[in-house]
């Protein structure tokens, strides 16, 4: 019964779209204030809608109703309840709800709050939000439909895939999917902008906090992917340019450019229809992501839905939102011209070095991973040939590292013109630093590539710059204690979340660096009581047990990893067999000194008479892993910092002043 | 000039959906994706020795009973829809004189009994693998699967999922003919 509320509510919002998606948009167009109101309504609506049809079928998968296929299909009745609750998205039925749902509720904010933008503009905005969300709609009633029943309901559901149950993944897709469906509000606006033929600072104060926060999602969800990678997998990596991660890490870079390039719109009336450009290929990596995880084009390890119908489908909408919007850039765009002068040596200068920088390493990732196909498809699938990692390692990190120069370096120059000496003036302290901390490594750290030295200066410069930049502007140390703290209390947050978020580029900078340059690793067998010497320390497996978890068998590796007979650390690492999936997995244990990563995992066991007492024991120590997560984490900071900016609130100061004059608050009527 | 340079972005993505477009009607490629490769095909059967499910069950059955003619091994299990759907036609094997070997899958000895002695007991012999050890040798990733081993203990085929009408007329059938030829 509940599924079947689920079901009807679901269609509805799909109606609801449709009508969002048309009649505003006429309005609009006549100036009818009646028929624009209504996208409110519907957008509204539709968020309610939405949220119903989850919570129902979020209730199929906590009461477990396998009559439900897809419950029946992802779900088991002994598995614990926090994966009952993510195996809702889980799967592919789940997740496209969850995309629509989310999209929903972002429409449902610009209806709710939107009050001060343009109605007409508005309007336009909801109906772009509505043709997306309908074609999804559309794609998930006619080829995914997540309340299909099962008859008769068979008494146990076969499990979900034992890889995707961990906390970490578990919050990793609803992370990424406010990521990628927030680049859609940027989207929407870029496009009823087109259609509204104007382009203003206002509109720029609109869409910046939007994409603000989708980019501050997507980082969290994407580090927090990477780092189950790291944990799960059981090989000691944290990111394998996989096509799967690529398809996320593209919308990141141009959704990186695309916050730096609003900021140029907003306060300099410049780069406009390339902003509106950015705004579309972000979302339009978002879809493409979705795309190629979802139709089976990419043959990876993490398309675990894979149907060539369901390819169509989103290759259609694709084809039409992304070709549709860019066929109207291409009719509009010239009428977009902004004033806005500058110099090369400005901050517009180094921000548009900055769009140039990102949009060729988003262009070189896209081309890694769509390079296969394509020579796949241009000889008629008698061709083909894999991108791997060292074509990424090779063309990436080069055009990262004028990238990384130039932030430090960004934030110093002023608007229209700026003083080049006078910031190099102020980067000084950042070039000892960088100096200091290349020779520092040099000097400490024997072995490794020569360029790592070079690597762990440039995160330096990067911090002493950042940091240069916000004392500069406190005066922390040329003026008093007390103006200093002053200046803090007046200092926008967004320049805080700013320096916060570079700050973090450079602490992720150190543990990539760390992590790539000095990993050493022994992989070897080992019988209960053996040991082995390599990678700096010797390991001993002292002992393996076996045992039963809640949903999985478990065999117990204890490594004992000692230095000249000194303990380091006890690591239990566990290889897991989930019988409902037939499935292992393994559990690395990972002993963490912040400075370095020892990491264990325990294998198969031998198969030959001689070794069947003997298990493969693989032993890695990863210098200064743990830095890439914690850089991503005060980037996220930094962004969310950002957002909380009162001016990133449109229309918060008029808010604000009105209320200042009622001492209490009004009682209900 | 400047005209060109604002159509330059759709009409890189137009080629792009060109592309996607014919990888996705590729059929012969789609086929490939969507078939499960066997690594035991041609390979001899997996040396096991199952137990009895119940002494009312004829089996408790190993490797070497499969050996000397071509026999059927069905996984199946007392709680799987799909296995009754597919029974029947499980049935009809037997029925044609080919012996079917059931391989119990994950269950309690009672529901499996229970469940033969209600829809029919095909099997020539049936082996309790209560803890999918076997299963596991045989590379069975869900019930029900479906195995050909000819009279040299060899499998020549694997089927997963239910065994249809279609996939017993048009696959199951010739290969088994195939199989008695040698």
């Amino acid at each position: 019964m509940i599924a079947e509320i689920g079901q009807f509510v679901l269609i509805l919002a799909f109606v609801l779209a449709i009508v969002q998606a048309t009649f505003p948009l006429w309005g609009a167009a006549r100036g009818d204030a009646g028929l624009m109101a209504l996208a409110d309504r519907t957008a509204i609506g539709q968020a309610a809608a939405l949220i119903i049809a989850f919570a129902a079928l979020t209730h199929g998968f906590v009461t477990s109703d396998f009559s439900l296929t897809i419950v029946f299909q992802n779900s088991h009745s002994l598995k614990p309840m926090l994966y009952k609750v993510s195996g809702v998205w889980g799967n592919h039925e789940g997740s496209m709800l969850l995309w629509v749902l989310v999209l929903a509720l972002f429409s449902a904010a610009v209806a709710l709050f939107g009050s001060n933008l343009p109605p007409t503009l508005r309007a336009r905005v909801l109906a772009v939000q509505a043709m997306v969300g309908g074609a999804f709609l559309a794609f998930i009633i006619f080829t995914s439909n997540p309340f299909d029943r099962l008859v008769p309901a068979p008494p146990d559901g076969n499990g979900l895939n034992p890889l995707l149950q961990d906390p970490g993944l578990a919050f990793h897709p609803p992370l990424l999917y406010l990521g990628y469906v927030g680049f859609s509000m940027a989207f929407s606006f870029a496009v009823a902008a087109l259609i509204e033929g104007k382009v203003d600072a206002a509109w720029a104060r609109w869409v910046r906090p939007w994409t603000l926060a989708a980019w501050a999602f997507l980082t969290a969800g994407i580090a927090l992917g990477s780092w189950w990678a790291y944990y799960e997998l059981g090989w000691g990596g944290w990111w394998f340019w996989d096509p799967v991660e690529n398809a996320s890490f593209i919308p990141w870079l141009f959704g990186t450019a695309l916050l730096h390039s609003a900021i140029v719109v907003e306060k300099r009336d410049a780069l406009k229809s390339w902003t509106i450009l950015l705004a579309i290929i972000t979302f339009s990596m978002s879809l493409l992501g979705t795309f190629l995880v979802r139709s089976g084009v990419l043959t990876s390890v993490h398309a675990f839905a894979t149907d060539p119908e369901r390819g169509i489908f989103i290759l259609a909408i694709l084809a039409v939102t992304v070709g549709g919007a860019l066929t109207l850039f291409a009719w509009r765009a010239l009428s977009m011209q902004g004033g806005g002068l500058f110099a090369p040596v400005s901050r517009e200068g180094a921000l548009v070095a900055n769009n140039m920088l990102l949009t060729v390493a988003a262009g070189t990732v896209l081309l890694g991973t769509l390079y296969p196909l394509i020579i796949e498809a241009l000889s008629g699938g008698t061709q083909r040939v894999s991108v791997g990692p060292p074509f990424f390692n090779a063309t990436f990190g080069p055009i990262m590292v004028p990238l990384v120069i130039l932030v430090a370096l960004g934030p110093l120059l002023a608007w229209k013109r700026g003083d080049l000496r006078a910031a190099a003036h102020k980067l000084v302290p950042a070039a000892i630093a960088a100096v200091v901390a290349i020779i520092a490594t040099f000097l400490l750290v024997p072995g490794g590539p020569v360029l790592a030295p070079f690597a762990m200066g440039l995160a330096a410069w990067l911090a002493g710059g950042a940091t240069a930049e916000w004392a500069g502007r406190i005066k922390l140390f040329s003026a008093p204690l007390a103006e200093s703290r002053r200046r803090l209390a007046g200092l926008p947050r967004s320049a805080s979340g700013m320096t916060l978020a570079h700050l973090g580029l450079a602490i992720m900078i150190v543990g990539i660096t760390g992590s790539s340059a000095w990993r050493a690793e022994l992989i070897t067998t080992l019988e209960p009581g053996q040991s082995a010497e390599g990678a700096g320390y010797t390991i001993t497996l002292t002992d393996v047990t076996r045992d039963r978890g809640p949903n999985y068998n478990f065999e117990r590796g204890t490594i004992l990893v000692t230095d000249d007979g000194r303990e380091v650390a006890t690591l239990i690492a566990e290889r897991r067999f989930f019988p409902v999936a037939n499935q292992t997995t393994t559990e690395a244990a990972i002993h963490t000194t912040w400075l370095a990563d020892l990491y264990g995992v325990i294998g198969e066991r031998g198969r030959t008479p001689e070794t069947a007492n003997a298990w493969t024991v693989r032993f890695f120590v990863n210098p200064l892993v743990p830095w890439i997560w914690l850089g991503a984490m005060v980037m996220v900071l930094g962004g969310f910092l950002s957002l909380t900016d009162r001016r990133h609130r449109v229309g918060a100061p008029r808010r604000a002043r009105s209320a200042a004059p009622q001492p209490a608050p009004a009682p209900a009527e | 000039m400047r005209r060109l340079v604002v159509i330059i972005p759709v009409a890189v993505f137009a080629a792009l959906v060109g592309v996607m477009v014919s990888l996705l009607t590729d059929s012969e490629r789609n086929d490939n994706l969507s078939r499960i490769p066997s690594a035991l095909i041609d390979k001899p059967a997996p040396g096991f020795a199952l137990p009895q499910v119940d002494p009312s069950v004829p089996g408790g059955f190993a490797t070497e009973d499969l050996k000397g003619q071509v026999s059927v091994i069905n996984v199946f299990a007392s709680w799987c829809v799909p296995c009754l759907a597919e029974h029947p036609n499980i049935t009809r094997i037997a029925e044609a004189g080919i012996p079917v070997y059931g391989i119990n899958h994950r269950d309690a000895p009672e529901a499996a009994t229970e469940w033969l002695r209600r829809h029919g007991n095909p099997y020539t012999a049936v082996g309790a693998d209560a803890d999918a050890r076997v299963s596991l040798e045989w590379g069975v990733t869900g019930v029900p699967e479906t195995f050909i081993v000819n009279a040299d203990g060899i499998i020549v085929y694997k089927h997963v999922g239910p065994v249809t009408e279609d996939a017993l007329e048009n696959r199951i059938l010739p290969k088994l003919r195939e199989a008695e030829r040698g």
